[in-house]
């Protein structure tokens, strides 16, 4: 039998799971953003210079990030205003789990097709035999 | 009379006692003892049961028949006095309010979380008396005291029934991931006493306790998780409450 010394994982349901879900996600677009203020920042040190690092993000990985980053803002955008209501609505904490749900498939059809867009130069780059 | 005759015909081999009588589960436990280990670590009981056994009872086999040395606090064993809130397979429940055969065979049960634990499934719960203490949860009335009772329409007494239910069993605290790692924050159970008070129309002292909880470790620490609302075993909207009292906050002044 397995030992868990730190003890088992609380059992917590879609308002925990949302929590954390928008705890880390609120900590990648940080990342994003403290990245995002320097390389923009850097124009004005040197546009050359600039021109050069936005160069090295022209590739799949940074690609596959940004699709990445789209998924985070989107659902911790929407999950802020799942909260906000919470807090202020005064049916709010009735209709938690039906405004997580709502907000899933609306994040789902954003970002299904966003990703899809998104991704589309990328394979037609790297696999396509178009043209 | 067919009902009757189907039980007669069906029940002794299918759901008498002896078909359930073999049936056993395996209990859990995560053991403390500081005087043994300063580490905790798990133990496992095989444990007979009935369909009608609560968790507690599972509990009691084991104390009294497979290892006295088990420590746990139960008083009521109805779901009344709040004294056996544990964290079985994952959440917090009162022992004594789930049925063994409702919890798999496989039970994993734990003390409570984010209060100091002294032995095995005791915590010391006197962080979370301070916290209810501070939030002043006992009548403040002003002017002069009436000479008959303090009488109330039903109306005003229905707005705050939902919080006069908590039998301070520390499910909902102890659910908390803000109280797990900031034992400052009050805690959801210090809050519902204190919405009991704040929301009494015969109580004058709403002002006092909405300034306590306006302070850093008060209401705004809150994350809106609803674990505290899942673990309440008397089933209080812990977090409409704490969100409740929010809005009194916001919208007081205006």
């Amino acid at each position: 039998m397995p030992k868990a010394p730190a003890g088992t994982l609380y059992r917590g349901r879609e308002g925990m799971w949302s929590w954390v879900a928008h705890r880390i996600t609120g900590v990648l677009i940080f990342f994003f953003l403290f990245a995002h203020v320097l390389d923009t920042a850097l124009v004005r040190v040197s546009p050359s210079s600039y021109d050069s690092v936005i160069a090295t993000y022209k590739n799949p990985i940074v690609n596959l990030m940004e699709v990445g980053l789209v998924a985070a803002v989107v659902f911790h955008a929407l999950n802020g205003i799942r909260i906000t209501l919470i807090d202020f609505w005064k049916s709010g904490p009735r209709f938690q789990r039906q405004m997580l749900y709502t907000e899933i498939v609306v994040w789902l059809v954003l970002v299904v097709p966003g990703a899809f867009f998104m991704l589309k130069h990328m394979f037609e780059t790297l696999f396509g035999s178009a043209s | 009379m067919t009902v009757t005759d189907d039980l007669s015909t069906t029940a002794p081999a299918a759901s008498g006692p002896t078909a359930t009588a073999g049936r056993t589960v395996t209990l859990k436990i995560r053991r403390f003892d500081p005087e043994v280990s300063a580490k905790p670590l798990w133990k496992s009981y095989t444990v007979p049961f009935d369909p009608s056994d609560r968790l507690l009872d599972a509990l009691h086999y084991v104390k009294w028949n497979l290892d006295g040395s088990l420590s746990f606090r139960r008083s009521c064993a109805h779901g009344v006095c709040g004294s056996d809130a544990m964290r079985i397979n994952g959440s917090n429940r009162l022992a004594c309010k789930v049925l063994v055969k409702d919890l798999g065979p496989e039970i994993s049960i734990e003390p409570i979380k984010g209060l100091p634990v002294e032995k095995d499934l005791i915590v010391d719960m006197e962080p979370f008396f301070d916290a209810f203490r501070a939030v002043k949860p006992y009548l403040i009335a002003e002017g002069h005291e009436p000479t008959r009772e303090r009488l109330q329409s039903a109306a005003d007494r229905e707005r705050f029934d939902d919080t006069t239910k908590c039998i301070m069993c520390a499910a909902c605290t102890t659910s908390c991931p803000v109280f797990w790692n900031d034992g400052e924050y009050f805690g959801p159970a210090a809050m519902v006493a204190a919405h009991r008070f704040i929301f009494d129309s015969r109580d004058a002292g709403a002002d006092e306790r909405l300034e306590i909880l306006n302070e850093r470790e008060g209401v705004w620490r809150c994350r809106t998780t609803f674990n505290c609302s899942n673990a309440c075993p008397r089933g209080i909207q812990v977090t409409k409450a704490i969100q409740e009292v929010k809005r009194a906050l916001i919208f007081r002044r205006f």
